[in-house]
């Protein structure tokens, strides 16, 4: 490890310590998941006034939406894992980049059949290759070829590692997804939520969106430490602290 | 660094390179024939000539729908920031079909007007509840803005 990277980090990236620090901080992530999605469900679906123009079906916005952001920053989370994999061949990074894919995948499902409804509503048809959708299936293709590529190895470390390139070079599709309504004449409606300048929805509709763009982050951390530790476990099976975890629970 | 991890960041760097260069050029130039609708500022331009089937994209004009009272069929003038095409239409239109509202047709000319097969309204990114929406329309009133004239984010 090179030494510009702090001492914690390096002691995280230790398969033991991060099965210890993921066990711990999971069941918070769980519970700060279920809470934020709660209050924002009920914000979104209840609290929230109807939209002036497409009445109470905007609100899948609260589902499609944050979910569409999750299957952007998980990509994001696997591209940065993968590249780590790819240079300093660190365990962890390779397991955290193969747990997100399946997690990454769900998201980007549920965007485009949120998305699907939606548009079957609002526009008139269940899909049309726009940009945006079109790319956005592209990132489903890529999440899914990663998980293939990465159980079409006998050895777990070399799959992980063949798929890291993919994941790493599919990463160009995260800002073609996001630009896209900006790039091209799409049918898709441009950025609701923007980071600089002003966002074009209602205060009192915007609340339960950032809760629940919160609850799945906090999802996602909860679902990939549990994945996470899993993967530790079984890639490390003949190592001395998973042996003693072992004994732990044959003990109790 | 060790050279081993110095020689695979570089080649990773490489290929990143690469790919992204290689994106950045099949975007462009995608942008310069993936259009997924014409304005009728284009169509007039001779914009569409080379395709028999294409998209029409624009905003309802005010006034334009009259609607046939022995059949479904429908006509409208499509109209962008400088150009205004007639759309014959025979069907269902979604719920956010109405005046001042961008719709997406498919379709083909036939003479000056253009004859569509499917109808997509186009909403924008603005979530607001009707009161507010209101209070904006009676602010706006004032200055005689009229705030459907302001064209979507895309070039209309």
């Amino acid at each position: 490890m090179a030494k510009w990277t702090p001492l914690w980090l390096h002691k995280l990236s230790s398969p033991p310590v991060f099965y210890g620090f993921a066990g711990k901080l999971r069941p918070w992530a769980i519970a700060l998941a279920l809470i934020l999605g709660i209050a924002a469900l009920y914000g979104g679906l209840v609290l929230a006034p109807p939209d002036y123009q497409q009445g109470d079906d905007y609100r899948i916005i609260f589902i499609h939406v944050p979910c569409a952001w999750m299957s952007l920053f998980i990509y994001g989370v696997m591209g940065i894992a993968a590249f780590i994999a790819l240079v300093w061949r660190i365990k962890l990074a390779e397991v955290v980049a193969m747990a997100s894919a399946p997690i990454g995948a769900s998201f980007t499902f549920i965007t485009l059949v949120t998305g699907s409804l939606w548009g079957e509503r609002m526009w008139g048809t269940w899909w049309t290759w726009d940009a945006r959708l079109t790319s956005e299936l592209v990132l489903l293709f890529l999440y899914l070829g990663v998980i293939a590529l990465y159980h079409s190895f006998e050895d777990r470390r070399q799959g992980a590692r063949t798929a890291a390139f993919l994941a790493l070079i599919g990463i160009i599709n995260v800002p073609i997804v996001h630009f896209s309504v900006n790039w091209w004449n799409t049918l898709h409606q441009g950025s609701t939520i923007r980071l600089l300048g002003p966002s074009s929805i209602a205060p009192s509709m915007i609340w339960p969106l950032l809760t629940m763009m919160a609850a799945t982050k906090f999802y996602y951390f909860a679902s990939l430490f549990g994945r996470a530790r899993a993967d530790l476990l079984s890639l490390e099976s003949g190592k001395d602290w998973v042996r003693q975890i072992a004994e732990n629970e044959v003990r109790r | 660094m060790n050279p081993t991890r110095q020689r695979r960041l570089t080649l990773i760097i490489a290929v990143l390179v690469a790919v992204t260069v290689a994106a950045a050029l099949v975007v462009y130039a995608l942008q310069q024939n993936m259009n997924y609708l014409f304005t009728p500022t284009q169509v007039q331009a001779g914009d569409a000539t080379r395709y028999k089937n294409f998209r029409l994209g624009g905003m309802v004009k005010a006034g334009s729908i009259q609607r046939s009272n022995d059949s479904l069929k429908v006509t409208f003038t499509v109209v962008d920031a400088a150009g205004a095409m007639p759309v014959e239409y025979t069907g269902i239109l979604p719920d956010l079909f109405r005046e001042d509202q961008s719709v997406i047709a498919t379709g083909h000319m036939d003479g000056a007007r253009f004859v569509a097969t499917e109808v997509l309204a186009k909403h924008d990114e603005t979530y607001m509840p009707q009161e507010l929406k209101d209070a904006m329309a009676k602010a706006h009133e004032g200055k005689h803005i009229d705030e459907s004239a302001t064209p979507d984010k895309q070039q209309l």
